[in-house]
């Protein structure tokens, strides 16, 4: 009997051993395959128990953290004005992920960004939470409040408003827009149905900022840079007569690149850029594109920034304009900004600063400072040259060509008396998912010319001509007024 | 009998020491889950620990007055498990916002004041072999309850708890106790009848029907549990048992195989007709998978846990540090996964390492006894804390499919921590008589408490092993 007894604790012991085998398994040998488990939402939980830093328009925040007792976590994100700054801010949501702002200055706002070490160490020993850095923006909440107002409901539309001296952005702002608390909401079964909800939204993608991430065709608005490509060969300067019919064969094809029909430009069978520039003509860059050639429209349209990563914080798409396999008609097209030729609503707006600061692209930017939660600043970044799109002489050249659309020509119905605005519009021909055929209307510029201030950008996507072409006009008007308080 | 004989010392006063230990750590316990928690209410810890240290105090007492060769080490670890069970439950309460601990409190004054009555009572565990069919009578009763209608709840899928006034009980918990006396009692009579009667049958020596029909329905009793009232894990605590009390019986292994094929038996047959135990074996092998790990009544609970006890690793996020209350039933079936996290694998081993003393304390108590029932009672008892230990460990760390038993002493649940406090006090006076001088004459009166004139048949039989 006792050695059955005997054999009972080896067995139980053994079972015992077999336990502890799988708990130094679990704890210590596997743990980290457990941690990075995709199922496994402990890191996410910890952030949101502690204080997430905010973020500040003109010292007042637009997303927070306030401390809540719903039981599941001790703060709740809020969102202030959330649809005025829904796709800057994106949301921070354990239903829905974290976007945009939110997701690109996670380290600074959770205080584990490697500035914030010293602030971490420090709490080990005082026992404090840590808590998050804020960050302040450069927008400016006027001049947003501004655009956003400026935008009809209903339309597809993005505003961008930068400091071409600095690259500072100074309002981003699309519409259709929603209410970023709905997703934030603890509750995942209701954040999952406001999700869905607002998911449903015409135009509308809650994961995309349509001014860094739509790509649509710039249309007219990028004969900036195919008239830079053309002031920078040898073959053309502001003097130089070009052919201005009415209709050009594409070459190779029985297809027609044709002037505007309600146009002024048939009043002309050849003229300088300055005619072409206002009225906007498109069959003298047939000739253009055929004698520069794709390398020249290459080099021009990698200087202003197509092709290159750039985060503002947030990653903006990179603009297109392919150069494999592009035949010259392709060529043509795209040299009037039709094809593939595909650019973000912010490529435009540096577009229009690279001529409004001589030639110089500063680096987008929409961080103005880093602060810690002892009010110590971490960082604050520097304005920064991102290219030298041309030289000095084509900018001016290009500066006073940008006069002719607002005086005389295209861009009229944004003038504001006493500001000299200098634009370029542009209206994509376009067809949207069922076939029917609607444009992109652009109109971006800079003012005022002699000493530029901002640089601003309006898109409007999807829409008939009419709409597109008068409303871009009267939100350029809008927001030009609202620069300068007239 | 065969061990080392050292002169009885009586240890009570080892035992003080060792209690004063398991305070101090229940105490430390409760003092980090409040520093690091915030929580200001220092008072509270006082008057808890206070409160533990009373009640162990009286069953200290009591020893040294009715049982003053008792084991020394079992007392104090049954103590220090108990008051580290009730720091986490507080810990949880703090994190949840409920009040669990202070349930858990007055349930283990009430658990050890029965402990302490059934030593006063009982005094010699010999007492208790009179009542061994009163105990199959009791176990039949106790298992049966739950099913009364009006009586009985079925919580978490299994009806296994009856509703008295403000209090729900499982007596399932106490059927533990009395089968086991049924068990030692049956098997201390019976065990030459069925060693020696009956056909032998290849290598094995089957026993006559009639000698086996109480165990056969002790057998029928558990496969009963698990098909009506759907606690896989008390059917195998009571599967476990009763193959236990076989082997330690006849010491044969052919015993323990005859056993796991009738356990294979209705485990297959369980496995094949219910969807609950088939459910719990998918959740088992795939708690990986997402929909399972979404689904109801998933693997969430047993997969959360593992993520806790990884993310407290070696050394634990401290008492108060972790996040334990995301795993579902934190505070009594995942109570294990709540240690790991907090007190890392370091310390959750330390209290592994508890449970395998007070099992081994157990066992040692069931060597040293004099008598076969003795014997047979304190392996059974020890087997079923142990038995508890390993099913519900090897069920949060995967090892197993998890079932719902609690971890003994630590998890919250007052029909739990009254019947181990019971089994405590049994292994308790057991070993008293294992490791009492001898006194006078050692022989058959060591067998029954009270001498009786009708079993002499038996009592010569069992006394030269």
């Amino acid at each position: 009997m006792n050695q059955a007894i005997k054999h009972v604790w080896v067995a139980l012991t053994a079972m015992f051993v077999i336990c502890l085998g799988a708990l130094s398994y679990i704890q210590f040998f596997n743990a980290e395959t457990l941690n990075d488990n995709a199922l496994n939402k402990r890191q996410l939980f910890r952030e949101f128990d502690l204080p997430r830093g905010a973020i500040l328009v003109d010292g007042k925040p637009i997303a927070e953290s306030v401390e809540t007792d719903d039981g599941q976590f001790n703060f709740q994100r809020k969102y202030t004005d959330p649809e005025l700054y829904a796709h800057l801010t994106g949301y921070y949501s354990l239903a829905n992920g974290t976007t945009q702002l939110e997701s690109e200055l996670n380290d600074w706002l959770t205080g584990s960004s490697s500035d914030l070490l010293f602030d971490r160490l420090a709490g080990m020993f005082t026992g404090q939470k840590a808590e998050g850095a804020s960050v302040e923006l450069t927008i400016d909440g006027k001049l947003q409040q501004a655009a956003y107002d400026a935008i009809p409901d209903g339309l597809r539309a993005s505003v961008v408003v930068t400091d071409p001296k600095t690259g500072e952005i100074l309002s981003m702002v699309s519409k259709p827009t929603f209410d970023t608390n709905d997703l934030a909401v603890h509750s995942t079964s209701e954040a999952a149905k406001n999700m869905k909800k607002i998911s449903e939204i015409d135009g509308l993608s809650p994961y995309v900022n349509p001014a860094i991430g739509d790509l649509v065709s710039p249309g007219s608005s990028f004969k900036i840079l195919s008239t830079v490509a053309a002031l920078e060969s040898d073959d053309y300067d502001m003097n130089t007569v070009i052919k201005n019919p009415a209709s050009v064969n594409y070459p190779g094809s029985k297809d027609k690149m044709n002037n505007f029909y309600e146009g002024i430009c048939g009043r002309r069978s050849e003229a300088t850029l300055e005619f072409i520039f206002a009225q906007s003509c498109n069959t003298p860059y047939m000739e253009i594109s055929q004698k520069l050639g794709i390398e020249k429209f290459a080099d021009v349209t990698e200087r202003f920034g197509f092709g290159q990563q750039l985060d503002i914080p947030q990653s903006v798409t990179p603009s297109q304009f392919p150069t494999k396999d592009i035949t010259a008609a392709q060529l043509a097209q795209m040299a009037i900004g039709q094809y593939n030729n595909k650019v973000t609503p912010l490529q435009m707006n540096m577009a229009a600063m690279a001529i409004a600061n001589d030639g110089v692209i500063m680096k987008p930017n929409m961080v103005k400072k880093v602060t810690a939660p002892d009010l110590r600043v971490i960082e604050e970044p520097k304005p920064e040259k991102f290219s030298t799109a041309t030289t000095p002489e084509v900018a001016a050249d290009l500066k006073s060509l940008m006069k002719g659309p607002v005086q005389s020509g295209t861009a009229m119905n944004a003038a504001v008396p006493g500001v000299d605005l200098r634009a370029k519009t542009g209206t994509a021909q376009v067809r949207n998912e069922n076939g029917v055929p609607i444009v992109n209307s652009w109109i971006t510029g800079f003012a005022p010319a002699d000493d530029p201030q901002v640089a601003i950008t309006v898109t409007i996507q999807q829409v008939d001509y009419n709409t597109g072409h008068n409303t871009a006009g009267a939100i350029m008007k809008k927001m030009v007024e609202a620069v300068f308080n007239k | 009998m065969t061990e080392v004989q050292t002169a009885p010392v009586p240890r009570r006063n080892l035992e003080l020491l060792l209690l004063l230990l398991a305070l101090c750590v229940g105490g430390a316990a409760f003092f980090l889950v409040g520093s690091a928690t915030e929580d200001n209410d220092s008072k509270n810890f006082l008057i808890q620990m206070g409160i533990m240290g009373a009640l162990a105090l009286v069953i200290h007492v009591l020893l040294r007055i009715f049982a003053k060769y008792a084991d020394p080490v079992i007392l104090p670890i049954t103590v220090a498990l108990n008051s580290l069970g009730l720091a986490m439950i507080h810990r949880i309460d703090l994190a949840k916002g409920t009040s669990q601990s202070s349930r858990q409190l007055m349930w283990t004054a009430i658990a050890i004041l029965v402990a302490a009555l059934v030593l006063w009572a009982v005094k010699d565990h010999r007492v208790l072999r009179r009542f061994t069919y009163i105990a199959l009578l009791a176990s039949i009763v106790l298992l049966l309850l739950p099913l009364i209608p009006g009586l009985g709840a079925t919580i978490n899928g299994a009806r296994i708890w009856i509703h008295v006034g403000p209090f729900s009980l499982q007596p399932g918990e106490l059927a533990k106790i009395t089968l086991s006396i049924f068990f030692a009692g049956y098997l201390s009579s019976n065990r030459d009848l069925i060693l020696m009667a009956g056909r032998k049958f290849g290598p094995l020596q089957l026993p006559r029907m009639r000698d086996m029909a109480p165990m056969i329905i002790a057998w029928l009793l558990s496969i009963g549990v698990l098909v009506v009232q759907r606690d896989l894990g008390s059917a195998i605590l009571f599967f476990g048992l009763f193959i236990l009390m076989i082997y330690v019986a006849t010491a044969r292994i052919s015993w323990v195989i005859i056993g796991l094929l009738m356990v294979a038996v209705g485990g297959v047959f369980a496995a094949l007709t219910m969807g609950h135990v088939e459910r719990r074996v998918n959740v088992w092998l795939n708690a990986f998978d997402p929909e399972i790990y979404q689904a109801r009544g998933g693997s969430a609970q047993i997969v959360e846990g593992l993520f806790g006890m990884a993310d407290g690793g070696l050394f634990g996020t401290g008492l108060g540090g972790g996040s334990p209350y995301r795993v579902p039933l934190a505070n009594s079936d995942m109570i294990i996964a709540s240690f790991g996290e907090e007190i890392g694998l370091i310390g959750v081993t330390a209290i592994i390492l508890l449970f395998m003393l007070l099992v081994s304390r157990g066992l040692r108590a069931a060597l040293g006894a004099r008598d076969t029932f003795g014997k047979l009672l304190a392996s059974g008892l020890a087997f079923t804390l142990g038995l508890q230990c390993v099913v519900i460990i090897g069920g949060v760390t995967r090892l197993i499919p998890l079932t719902g038993l609690a971890t003994p002493f630590m998890a919250a649940g007052g029909s739990s921590l009254l019947a181990n406090w019971i089994i405590i006090a049994l292994l308790l006076l057991i070993s008293h008589n294992a490791r009492r001088p001898m006194s006078g004459s050692v022989g058959p009166t060591d067998e029954i408490a009270t001498p009786t004139t009708s079993r002499l048949k038996d009592r010569k039989a069992v006394t030269n092993q």
